[in-house]
């Protein structure tokens, strides 16, 4: 019955009044994420055909690793956007949280110890957000940017401007592992994107995060405890944040303070790729993950075509204009506006 | 013992005396209209049903027992349930996932974590949906999808759903198309029929008179003239609603 619920399956839109849905199959054909997933397997197919270097079994490991991390940050990110808000600071948790957790481990805290301080300081970051933001009435755009200078500062501070070495090899070694052949990073990326999409898609707060970023007013009508939904969006995005710091700290076998820098840019582009409306109510975890792996395999495509990182940069955004403007079109004929 | 009984209520908005002194009785299975030229005081009456505002004086009973709400939430629990001019639906939501919103029944997945009963939400939606007559052709859809008459009858049928013991329904017609007017209309008579109390706020005289059973005129925060809707005329609501028949009483 995954149809039922709004905005959380590709198919969902298949599922419009018939007079709609024929008007899409005319004009559109699909929602933005069947799109994207067209998109990113198109570059795939186009690359294992033409170069003999894409669909290897290293190549494809990597990519893995690659979209792992910034899949992560991305589902995280996600909950801010879905209740109207964002978070920009994402990108200087992941440094923060790294450094942190490397400076308590060098420090000689057991590794179980230093990584639940981490995820603490992922909840007080969260918390401290959610409260400018629905206590003290600070816009999150403008709170989370001061979040992103600030946090990055505190890396700085925290690791005296430079990178913490010395981890215990248990944690050098994780992100290097791979169980059934595939990444552990992947995995960690699978459960917490498992996690995060049930609560998204099954609970009452996934559901009340969706009405509340859909229509504010008819949420708190229907007597649903928004501060509670803002708190939880925001820690949600800290709290990732920290773990995909954590383990950028374990893939690159140190603290660094300069990790993460725009990784909220990227984080965000891949949820709106993904089909997340950015004035909230509207998204979901597999889209975002469509989103990040196509990112990821432009990356990788460019990289081994040898094509200037520079031009990498200048398609990504124009294909982030491209997808959020062919679904705002799509959006308008859904909702009858010409 | 009427269903709801308003006695003697009024406010005050700084200096401006909203409400005078209104009283108001609803019984149950009876579409009550309130009409009313703007600034007569008939949202602030309704908003004191509803619980939005607190009232400074007067009583207010459902059911014989006296009530006071403090939020919507309190009077929407007690059995008073609004369905807002601006309906108050989340869009990129289905029409179950609205009518549910906020008392989501639930489940428990593996026998442990409390999810939502969606295939419980889509049958009572598909059944309701059917119930209504209103053409929306599926719980699933999103309410964005939805013409102006559906998206008032997903409202309706929320409170039709919760069996609300009043309704308070605030210009459900305002933004619809004539054809669409007919089917809130039914829908009123369709909650009147199943013994809610239905209070109608309403501009256009012509569908007050075919809606209600009784009409309720306000002026300047009184009510003014009570009437059973086939005993009175157009012509004659407006006189009241204009104030034209107060100042001839006390010229006389």
């Amino acid at each position: 019955m995954a149809a039922h619920d709004a905005n959380l399956s590709l198919g969902r839109r298949m599922k419009a009044p018939a007079a709609t849905r024929t008007r899409h199959l005319r004009k559109w054909g699909l929602p933005v994420e069947t799109l994207v997933l067209g998109l990113t397997l198109a570059l795939w197919i186009v690359m294992a055909l033409t170069t003999s270097t894409f669909l290897t079994a290293n190549n494809v490991v990597n990519i893995l690793r690659q979209v792992s991390i910034d899949s992560i940050i991305a589902f995280g990110v996600l909950f801010p956007i879905l209740i109207r808000g964002i978070d920009l600071s994402v990108g200087s948790v992941v440094a923060l949280s790294g450094v942190v957790c490397a400076s308590l481990l060098t420090a000689g805290v057991p590794i179980p110890l230093a990584i639940g301080l981490t995820l603490l300081l992922g909840v007080a970051i969260g918390s401290l957000n959610a409260f400018s933001v629905y206590r003290l009435g600070i816009p999150a755009f403008i709170i989370t940017l001061a979040g992103l200078q600030a946090f990055r500062g505190g890396a700085f501070l925290v690791s005296d401007g430079t990178s913490v070495f010395g981890l215990p090899k248990a944690l050098s070694t994780f992100a290097r592992a791979e169980w059934l052949g595939i990444p552990s990073l992947f995995w960690s990326m699978l459960i917490i994107g498992l996690v995060l999409h049930f609560i998204l898609s099954r609970t009452r707060t996934g559901r009340y995060m969706l009405a509340m970023g859909s229509n504010h007013e008819s949420a708190r009508r229907a007597g649903i405890n928004i501060k509670r939904i803002v708190f939880f969006a925001y820690i949600i995005s800290s709290v990732t944040a920290c773990i995909a710091g954590m383990l950028l700290m374990s893939r690159m076998s140190i603290g660094s303070p300069t990790a993460g820098v725009a990784y909220e840019l990227n984080a965000i582009a891949a949820a709106v790729v993904g089909g997340a409306s950015l004035f909230g109510g509207r998204g979901s975890v597999l889209g975002t993950f469509i989103g990040a792996l196509l990112f990821a395999t432009i990356a990788n495509a460019a990289n081994l075509l040898g094509i200037d990182s520079f031009w990498q940069m200048v398609a990504t955004g124009v294909l982030i204009a491209a997808v959020v403007y062919v679904d705002n079109l799509h959006k308008r004929r859904q909702s009858g506006v010409k | 013992m009427s269903l709801l009984e308003v006695r003697d209520l009024k406010k005050r908005f700084g200096a401006v005396e909203v409400l005078c002194g209104v009283d108001l009785t609803l019984e149950a299975g009876e579409v009550l209209a309130v009409v009313g030229d703007n600034g007569a005081g008939k949202s602030t009456l309704i908003k004191h049903i509803s619980g939005v505002y607190r009232r400074d004086g007067g009583d207010i009973s459902l059911g014989g027992e006296a009530v006071s709400f403090d939020s919507p939430k309190e009077a929407r629990r007690a059995g008073i349930e609004t369905v807002y001019q601006d309906l108050a639906l989340a869009d990129e939501l289905s029409v179950g996932a609205n009518i549910f919103l906020g008392r989501e029944p639930t489940r428990r997945w593996l026998g442990l974590l409390p999810v939502i009963d969606r295939g419980r939400i889509q049958q009572e939606t598909q059944r309701l949906i059917d119930s209504i007559e209103s053409h929306i052709p599926d719980g699933a859809t999103t309410v964005a999808g939805l013409s102006g008459g559906q998206r008032q009858a997903v409202a309706i049928a929320r409170a039709l759903y919760w069996d609300a013991k009043v309704v308070i329904l605030d210009e459900p017609t305002a933004a619809l198309a004539v054809m669409e007017r007919e089917n809130v209309i039914k829908l009123s008579r369709m909650l009147a029929a199943k013994g809610v109390g239905v209070i109608y706020i309403g501009h256009n005289l012509v569908e007050i008179l075919e809606v209600a059973d009784r009409i309720a005129v306000m002026y300047r925060g009184r009510i003014v003239h009570v009437t059973r809707s086939e005993e009175t005329t157009q012509e004659e609501l407006i006189k009241y609603m204009t104030g034209y028949s107060e100042r001839r009483e006390s010229a006389a």
